[in-house]
C-alpha cells in the first residue's frame, strides 16, 4: 500500500485539469467547496464556478439548466444532501431528460464519523441507483477517483459519483485501467468471491490475505460501477467460485450487494452473504469505531466468507 | 447534448410542419401581429385548450386558461424563436414551470408551427408527444420537463447563466403559478437569480389566487408577493395578466432593466374566458364534460365574433 490520499482531494485536483481541457465544463457547489474540494476549480476558473449557497435543490435545477444549454456540469455537496435532499430535482430535472450532470458527492457512508447520523449517507447509492439512466460509481482510491471523474466528463449523461471523507491507501493494480461498467479483479481465487467497492476494498483485501493463510483462496472484485453493473463478472464469480460475499459502506437494501444478488438469482444462484450497514440510523464516533460496530471490518468479512463456504459445502 | 446536436435531432421530427399554414391568421413570426390578432389568437388557443382537455377527459383547464394572454404574447410577439428549428442556439427560452398548464403550451406551440394543430387531440393519450405534464424528451419546443412544482425557475437560472457564459443575448422566461410560490425551491432560486444579477431572466407569476384546495390566502398566504420579490432583489412589475398592452409593456420594461432579474406578477382569473370556470377551483384539474365543453366553445365563439 502506498501513500494515503482522499478520493475527494483527487476529484478537486482532477477538476482543475478538466477545466483546462473542456471550456464548457462548469462546477457548482452548495457552500461546501472547502470540503468537496471544488475550491481548487473555483480558484482557477472563477467564471465557471457557481456557489449556490446552502440550497441543494436549487443547485440541481441550475445544473439541469446549464446542462440543457450544452454545458458539462459537475455539482457537488455531501452525499446525504446530494441525494435525499434533492431527490425530486434529480428525478425530474436531471434523470428523466438524461442531462449531462455529474453529481459528485463527498462524505459518503459511515466513515464521515463524528458528525453523526445526519451527515452519514447510508441510503445514497440506493436512491441514485433507483433513477433510470444514472450511472453510479463508488471509487476506492485516489487513482480510481481521478479516472472515474475523467470518464464522467467525457461520457454524456447523468452520473452519481460517491466519494469519501477519509484518506485511503492506493490499492495496488487499481484505478488506472478502470473501465466504466467493468469490475476490476484485484486478486483471483476459486473458493469464494468478495465483491466490494469504496473504502471497503482495502478491508476486503486484508480479509482475503488472512483467509489465504487458512487455505481459502478468494477472488476479490472491486465493483466500483454499481450501475450499470458488470453482469459478466458477477455471473463468472457465481459460476466459478460458487459463493459470494458483498461488502459495502451502505445499507443492504438497494445497495451494491442487493444488485449483485439480483444478477446472481437471475444467472446462477449460489450462497451469498452481505456485509453492510445494519438497518438502523447510526451515531457519532470515529470511522473505525462505526465501521466496527457494523462488522465492516476484515474480521467481519472473514466471518461472512466462512458462512457462505459452509453453505456452499453443505 | 450540445445545442448543435439538439437542432439536428429536433428539426428531423418537426420538418413536416409548415409554420405559415398552421397559423390561423396566416402570420409568421416575422410579421408582428396586431393587438386584435393577438386577441383572436388567444380565443383560438382557449378553444384548443377546451377541446384538448375535453377529448382527453382529464387535464387542467383553470390554470391553462388563466395564462393564455401571457404565453400568447410571448410566442407571437416577444420571443425570438424559429418553430422549424426548435433547438436554434440563439432562441429565447420559454420555461413552463407550472407544468399542469401543458395544454396551453401545446396549443401555443401548435399555433406557432412547432406541431400540427391536429396533434393537439392526442393530449394525454398513450404514445402521444403531448404528455399530461410537459416532457422535454418527447416534443421539440418544450424546454424542460415539469409537473413537480417549484423547479422551473432554478432551471431557468441555469439556462440564463449558460447564455451569459456563451456570450449569447437570448432571454429566458419562466412561467410559474401563484400556488407554486409555496415551494421553498422557488425562494432559493429567487435569491440566486438576484445574486447572480441575471437581467436576461424574466419570471412571470400567473397569479390567479387559487390553488387546488382553495384560495391562496386561505391555504397558504403568499402575500405580499410583490414585496417579497422586491426584497429578494428583483425588479417587480404588477399587471393585469389578461391585458396584452400591459403584458407587452412589462416584457419591454424587463428588457430595459439591467443588473437584476424581473418578476412580472400577472393578476389573472383562473378559468378565464369560460363563465362557469372563472374563479372556480374545481376546474383546476377537472375536464369539462361534453355539454360543458360545448357551452364553453359557444361562449368563446361569441367572444371571438365580437372581435371582428
Amino acid at each position: 500500500m502506498s501513500e494515503l490520499a482522499s478520493t475527494r482531494e483527487a476529484y478537486g485536483k482532477t477538476l482543475v485539469e478538466l477545466g483546462g481541457q473542456y471550456p464548457h465544463l462548469v462546477v457548482l457547489d452548495a457552500d461546501l467547496s472547502q470540503s468537496t474540494m471544488t475550491h481548487y476549480f473555483a480558484k482557477h476558473f472563477p467564471d465557471r464556478f457557481f456557489n449556490c449557497g446552502v440550497a441543494e435543490q436549487n443547485m440541481m435545477g441550475i445544473a439541469a439548466g446549464l446542462a440543457s444549454s450544452g454545458k458539462i456540469v459537475f455539482a457537488s455537496t455531501f452525499a446525504v444532501f446530494a441525494t435525499a435532499r434533492c431527490f425530486d430535482q434529480l428525478r425530474m430535472s436531471i434523470a428523466q431528460p438524461s442531462l449531462n450532470v455529474k453529481v459528485v458527492a463527498t462524505h459518503g457512508g459511515l466513515s464521515v464519523g463524528a458528525d453523526g447520523f445526519s451527515h452519514q449517507a447510508i441510503e445514497d447509492v440506493s436512491l441514485a441507483c433507483s433513477l433510470p439512466g444514472f450511472t453510479v460509481v463508488v471509487p476506492a482510491d485516489a487513482a480510481e477517483a481521478e479516472r472515474v471523474v475523467r470518464l464522467a466528463a467525457e461520457t454524456h449523461g447523468p452520473f452519481y459519483i460517491r466519494l469519501s471523507r477519509p484518506v485511503t491507501p492506493q490499492v495496488p493494480h487499481n484505478g488506472q485501467g478502470f473501465v466504466l461498467g467493468r469490475a476490476t479483479t484485484l486478486q483471483d481465487g476459486s473458493d469464494v468471491t468478495i465483491i466490494t467497492n469504496g473504502l471497503m476494498v482495502t478491508r476486503a483485501l486484508a480479509a482475503a490475505e488472512t483467509l489465504s493463510g487458512q487455505g481459502i483462496e478468494c477472488r476479490v472484485l472491486n465493483m466500483a460501477t454499481i450501475k450499470p453493473m458488470d453482469e459478466e463478472a458477477v455471473r463468472l464469480a457465481a459460476k466459478e467460485t460458487g459463493a459470494i460475499v458483498t461488502v459495502e459502506e451502505h445499507l443492504q437494501q438497494g445497495g451494491m450487494g442487493s444488485r449483485v444478488a439480483q444478477l446472481v438469482v437471475e444467472h446462477h444462484p449460489v450462497p451469498m452473504a452481505f456485509v453492510t450497514v445494519r438497518d438502523v440510523y447510526t451515531h457519532s464516533g470515529t470511522p473505525d469505531e462505526l465501521l466496527q460496530e457494523h462488522g465492516l471490518t476484515s474480521s467481519g468479512i472473514e466471518k461472512a466468507v466462512w458462512t457462505v463456504l459452509r453453505k456452499k459445502r453443505s | 447534448m450540445s445545442d448543435e446536436k439538439e437542432i439536428s435531432e429536433q428539426t428531423g421530427t418537426s420538418a413536416v410542419v409548415n409554420h405559415a399554414e398552421s397559423s390561423v391568421m396566416g402570420f409568421t413570426d416575422k410579421d408582428c401581429p396586431s393587438l386584435k390578432e393577438l386577441k383572436k389568437t388567444a380565443m383560438t388557443v382557449r378553444r384548443h385548450i377546451i377541446n384538448m382537455i375535453a377529448e382527453a377527459e382529464s387535464g387542467h383547464p383553470g390554470g391553462s386558461l388563466s395564462a393564455v394572454e401571457i404565453v400568447s404574447s410571448l410566442y407571437f410577439k416577444v420571443l425570438r424563436h424559429r418553430p422549424l428549428e426548435p433547438g436554434w442556439p440563439d432562441r429565447d427560452r420559454f420555461i413552463l414551470s407550472k407544468g399542469h398548464a401543458a395544454p396551453l403550451l401545446y396549443a401555443v406551440l401548435a399555433e406557432s408551427g412547432y406541431l400540427p394543430v391536429e396533434e393537439l387531440a392526442t393530449l394525454r393519450k398513450f404514445g402521444s408527444r403531448l404528455q399530461g405534464h410537459t416532457d422535454s424528451t418527447r416534443l421539440p419546443g418544450v424546454e424542460c420537463s415539469s409537473g413537480s412544482l417549484g423547479q422551473g425557475l432554478s432551471f431557468g437560472i441555469g439556462v440564463a447563466l449558460a447564455g451569459r457564459l456563451n456570450n449569447k443575448d437570448y432571454r429566458v422566461f419562466v412561467l410559474m403559478g401563484g400556488g407554486e410560490c409555496d415551494e421553498g425551491q422557488v425562494w432559493e432560486a429567487a435569491m440566486a437569480a438576484a445574486h447572480y444579477g441575471l437581467d436576461n431572466l424574466v419570471g412571470v407569476i400567473d397569479h390567479n389566487e387559487l390553488q387546488i384546495d382553495g384560495l391562496n390566502r386561505e391555504i397558504m398566504n403568499i402575500e405580499p408577493l410583490a414585496d417579497k420579490w422586491r426584497a429578494f432583489g428583483w425588479e417587480v412589475v404588477e399587471i393585469d395578466g389578461h391585458d396584452f398592452v400591459q403584458i407587452l409593456d412589462a416584457f419591454e420594461n424587463a428588457k430595459q432593466t439591467k443588473g437584476q432579474p424581473t418578476m412580472v406578477i400577472a393578476r389573472t382569473v383562473k378559468g378565464k374566458g369560460v363563465s362557469f370556470m372563472e374563479n372556480r377551483v374545481e376546474f383546476h384539474g377537472k375536464a369539462p364534460n361534453r355539454d360543458q365543453a360545448a357551452k364553453a366553445l359557444e361562449e368563446l365563439d361569441r367572444e371571438a365574433k365580437c372581435l371582428n
